[in-house]
């Protein structure tokens, strides 16, 4: 059975290209725009991995890992976000809320694969 | 969908973001400039946030190497390390300005120039380099509060060992490479100690290991010391640290790569071996560690054909209430709406003609078919409706931007933003409202000094104002400026020419000399809109659209310039009228009034031109059937009627034999096929089928007063 | 085997693969031929609008399922005699490339014929006094069973007569 990804990003390229990419792969890809969308779906449907940027309105990435670290479903589901180079901060920060690790934008499609195959 | 063309839609997408993460960025500068707010910041910040991210993924590097500058920029405001200047917004807002023509430069597959980027990058450089007055007390502080390391719950197990309890937190220092040549290396020796609360992660250390035995042999050692008895374990903690050899000429970085991700909360000690040290040790053979998680699966994405599940997406992008229709669909439907229209209404007339009570059923049905066409028409014309606040949104920035290079002070008001008309109107009134706002910026709007010296106050304001009046809709452009001089007006109409010496012209006849092309009576030609080749071509524009401009202003007080728009362009509201056998219709734009005329309103003067008195102006008499060559009725004016219309500020009446309905028409183009006819603006299908012509009311006042006179008129 | 008779076969088996086909029509004593790729439909006669500022040849437009498609009367562009319009009237309608796009203009003619495969070979190109119908206009004779068709070329006949509106509307 392919394993489901959820992407979340507010930026519509980004989504569709990570989508696409993984889709092409032979993952189920759901998609949401933003924290809240993605916490409201995790409340009902569990996933195998989750992929959140983290610069996002309503709620950012960081954020959202730790609100489905609370969930029961989620407490084994590798998380990763999305941060630009510049924040090592970021990585701190979403390390102690509980992320797994991290892909560092500008990503290619190569990339993201590897990297998610190391967690699933 | 090939890979390519699926790539090349989502760049797509990429763009019409960027484009409106732009607009956004700009209107929040735009408001930073009055007040700085931090949540505007905030939006501002990811909006160049995005971009910067979606031009490095899709290969804009140019785009997301500048955005980068700007984004630090404005990292620093959000973060409170720098101050909100107006200078520092202007830089910024010349940058949004680079970076839209970059991304239009990319869109349009261009090479992308990077002249102006670089140019800011400098002054972005500058300001940077400059002590930003920090806006908070936690200043350049950035390190992670110690304390929330530590989860809620963790129980560490009580040990002597080695891993001692103590959480550790992560190091911003990354690690430092060791420099050991290449070629020396003859494997690594790795102690790795992770925190307990390792597996919160999801890090897996078999997956670490996994990845390392790709970069040669590996023996893995685990240390159980830790572990505590089985009663007091706790599952999701990890008791376990290890002792790796990795055989293998692997760089430093590689291995320092592997523990990306864990190397921050956990103790990891690298010792090179090195090639003559090798030999004597013996590595205690890799333990299976009794590590209470379970082994992962094979980290080998295999790209399983499993397309048969079909992808679920929480909900497409943002706008939920909406989908985007190519425009020529619309058009199609609306023209088929249009044909359907012309059948009813013939199905209409058909019914009209008999009277039997057999025929009652009919009629009725026709009666339904008729509201049931006039609704499904008012929808579909309603999907190419769209706000004016689209074309409206350019202005706080256009105002902004000229009222700085021309040293003025000027609010801009807007309302009625949400007014809607067609789609096409609106594209097209884009660049007379322009013109029209620069030119009230320009010569309309005194000085700072001026309007006090003139007991104004210091700002001026500049309204933009958009409504629905009858079936039309109403732009009105209004400032409190100095009005316009119809003593300059009229000096300079005279002076080339326009006007006769002794010629007595009303207001509006003198405010409607600034139309004229060419005519400018600004002292000096400004680069902003002082050449006077605009107002002409906002006039025809206007007009091309089928509405008329007119202006209203009072000396020392401002100006008032009033456009008149159809909604649509497609429909027309129109007067079917008829003089002799031919069928015409004019729109109800343009007409004021039909008056029945007596021989008492009527005079001629030194035969050249006929005259009617209406109300308390002489009008001009158009007589339709010499224009176009047709037999009327009666070629007497007391026996018709006199359709009185006005078109740009000018009044005359027409002399058609009857008014037939008023009613609502489908324009069609006589160009398709034919060619443009002078005083037509178009056809249209007539009840019974026949084509019916629709007259250009503008054009038919300028070629009626060019005959008469036989020179150039005023508003040629 | 004459080497006149080899080249003839030659030259027919040429001519067979070069032929199209022209819709004839009759218009007073002649016949005339219209490429069939470029008409549209033929109808009978319909109310015509008049447009102002017409030459008199363009009677004016008609709704054709919802176009404005103006109508070129022959006989008065190639100047024959007029006769009246009635149920007999026919009108062809031909397409032909514009600026915008296509072009879609009614012919008003006395009566059609038939359709004829004519083979390039066999137009000839017309003698230089050839009567009241310019030139410009006439891709060129065929002979077809005894009789005359004068070719003509719809483009170009139809670009003359719908632009450049009489100066009559200054």
């Amino acid at each position: 059975m392919a394993a489901t990804i959820l992407a979340v990003d507010d930026s519509a390229s980004m989504r569709q290209m990570v989508s696409f990419t993984l889709k092409h792969a032979g993952y189920t890809v759901v998609e949401a725009v933003d924290g809240v969308e993605a916490l409201e779906f995790a409340r009902s449907n569990s996933v195998n991995l989750v992929l959140t940027d983290v610069n996002m309105p309503g709620m950012d990435g960081i954020t959202l890992v730790r609100e489905l670290r609370l969930l029961n479903d989620y407490k084994f589901v590798p998380m990763l976000v999305l941060t630009t180079e510049a924040g090592q901060d970021k990585k701190m920060e979403g390390k102690q809320a509980g992320a797994t690790g991290w892909l560092v934008k500008p990503f290619n499609p190569e990339k993201l694969l590897a990297t998610i195959a190391k967690v699933l | 969908m090939s890979l390519d063309l699926e790539m090349e839609e989502i760049v797509k997408v990429f763009f019409e973001e960027s484009f409106e993460g732009l607009d956004a960025m700009e209107s929040g500068l735009l408001t930073l400039d009055a007040q700085a707010d931090r949540e505007t910041i905030n939006t501002i910040f990811r909006a160049a946030h995005s971009i910067k991210g979606g031009a490095g993924t899709f290969g804009f590097l140019e785009i997301s190497q500048f955005t980068h500058s700007v984004e630090t920029l404005l990292d620093e405001m959000r973060n409170g390390m720098r101050s909100v200047t107006p200078d520092a917004v202007q830089v910024l807002l010349q940058s949004v300005d680079v970076i839209r023509e970059m991304t239009q430069s990319a869109q349009a597959k261009r090479p992308i120039v990077t002249v102006g980027a670089d140019a800011l990058s400098g002054e972005l450089t500058r300001i940077l380099a400059q002590k930003g007055a920090s806006t908070t007390a936690t200043g350049g502080d950035r390190s992670p509060d110690p304390s929330a390391a530590t989860p809620a719950g963790m129980q560490l197990a009580a040990s002597g060992a080695a891993n001692a309890a103590t959480p550790f937190v992560g190091t911003q220092a990354p690690v430092v490479p060791i420099a050991v040549p290449l070629d020396s290396i003859a494997g690594w020796r790795i102690t790795f100690t992770p925190e307990p609360t390792l597996f919160q992660t999801c890090n897996d250390p078999l997956r670490i290991f996994h990845e390392l035995t790709s970069l040669g042999s590996l023996d893995v050692s685990a240390h159980v010391e830790a572990l505590p008895a089985i009663e007091s374990m706790d599952p999701t903690l990890c008791y376990l640290s290890w002792t790796l050899v990795l055989r293998g000429q692997v760089e430093h970085a590689r291995i320092v790569e592997a523990f990306d991700w864990v190397e921050a909360v956990s103790k990891i000690a690298y010792e090179p071996l090195l090639l003559d040290a090798v030999s004597g040790e013996a590595p205690k053979p890799a333990a299976a560690p009794a590590a209470v998680a379970q082994p992962r699966q094979s980290a080998a994405a295999e790209a399983t054909a499993l397309a048969a599940v079909p992808a679920t997406a929480a909900k497409t992008s943002g706008d939920a209430g909406s989908i985007r229709v190519a425009t020529e669909k619309v058009d199609a439907l609306i023209n088929l709406v249009g044909e359907l229209v012309i059948t009813q209404s013939m199905l209409g007339r058909f019914g009209e003609k008999y009277e039997s009570a057999d025929l009652e059923a009919l009629r009725r049905g026709l009666i339904q078919l008729s509201r049931n066409t006039r609704e499904l028409q008012e929808s579909v014309m309603q999907i190419r409706m769209l706000p004016i606040g689209f074309s409206f949104n350019r202005f706080p920035r256009l105002v902004h931007d000229l009222s700085r290079k021309l040293g003025k002070k000027v609010e801009l008001k807007l309302s009625g933003e949400n007014t809607e008309l067609d789609k096409t109107v609106l594209e097209k009134i884009g660049d007379p409202l322009v013109h029209l706002v620069r030119n009230a910026l320009d010569h309309g709007m005194e000085m700072p000094e001026a309007r006090l010296a003139a007991g104004k106050s210091e700002t001026g304001t500049l309204e933009l104002n958009a409504f629905h009046e009858g079936g039309s809709i109403i732009v009105e452009v209004k400032d409190d400026g100095a009005g316009l001089n119809k003593a300059r007006i009229l000096a300079k109409a005279r002076e080339r020419g326009l006007v006769q010496p002794d010629e007595l012209l009303t207001d509006e006849q003198i405010y409607n000399l600034i139309f004229v092309a060419g005519f400018s009576t600004a002292e000096k030609v400004s680069d902003v809109s002082g050449r006077g080749v605009g107002m002409d071509v906002v006039r025809r524009n206007i007009n091309d659209l089928g509405g008329h401009v007119q202006i209203f202003s009072s000396e020392g007080r401002g100006s008032t310039i009033r456009i008149r728009l159809p909604l649509t362009l497609a429909i027309l509201e129109g007067q079917v009228l008829r003089v002799g056998k031919e069928i015409y219709v004019a729109s109800l734009v343009s007409i004021i009034e039909t008056v029945q005329p007596t021989r008492d309103n009527l005079s001629s003067v030194a035969g050249r031109s006929e005259l009617f008195k209406h109300r308390d102006s002489y009008l001009p008499v158009i007589r339709l059937h010499e224009m176009f060559d047709i037999e009327p009725d009666s070629r007497d004016i007391a026996k018709g009627l006199l359709v009185v219309v006005e078109a740009d500020g000018r009044r005359a009446s027409i002399l058609v034999d009857e008014l037939l309905a008023q009613q609502q028409v489908v324009i069609k183009s006589l160009e398709t096929n034919f060619q443009q006819v002078p005083g037509l603006a178009g056809a249209t299908i007539h009840g019974d089928g026949t084509v019916a012509l629709i007259l250009d009311v503008p054009g038919l006042l300028t070629n009626f007063l060019e005959r008469q006179s036989g020179r150039v008129e005023l508003a040629a | 085997m004459s080497e006149g008779a080899g080249a003839k076969s030659a030259a027919a088996s040429n001519a067979d693969s070069e032929k199209e086909q022209y819709l004839s029509f009759i218009l007073g004593q002649e016949e005339y031929g219209v490429n069939i790729q470029k008409v549209q439909e033929i109808k009978g006669w319909d109310t015509v609008t008049r447009v102002p500022y017409s030459p008199p040849y363009v009677l004016g437009v008609i709704n054709l399922r919802g176009s404005i498609v103006p109508v070129i009367d022959l006989r008065i562009r190639f100047g024959l005699e007029r006769i009246p319009h009635d149920a007999t009237t026919v009108i062809i309608v031909v397409h032909v490339p514009g600026e915008r796009g296509e072009r879609t203009v009614g012919m008003v003619v006395d009566a059609v014929s038939d359709v004829h495969d004519i083979a390039a070979e066999a137009i000839r190109q017309p003698p230089d006094a050839l009567g009241s119908v310019e030139r410009v206009f006439v891709r060129g004779l065929a002979c077809l069973e005894g009789k005359m068709l004068i070719l003509l070329d719809v483009d170009g006949l139809v670009l003359a007569s719908v632009s450049g509106i009489s100066k009559a509307a200054a």
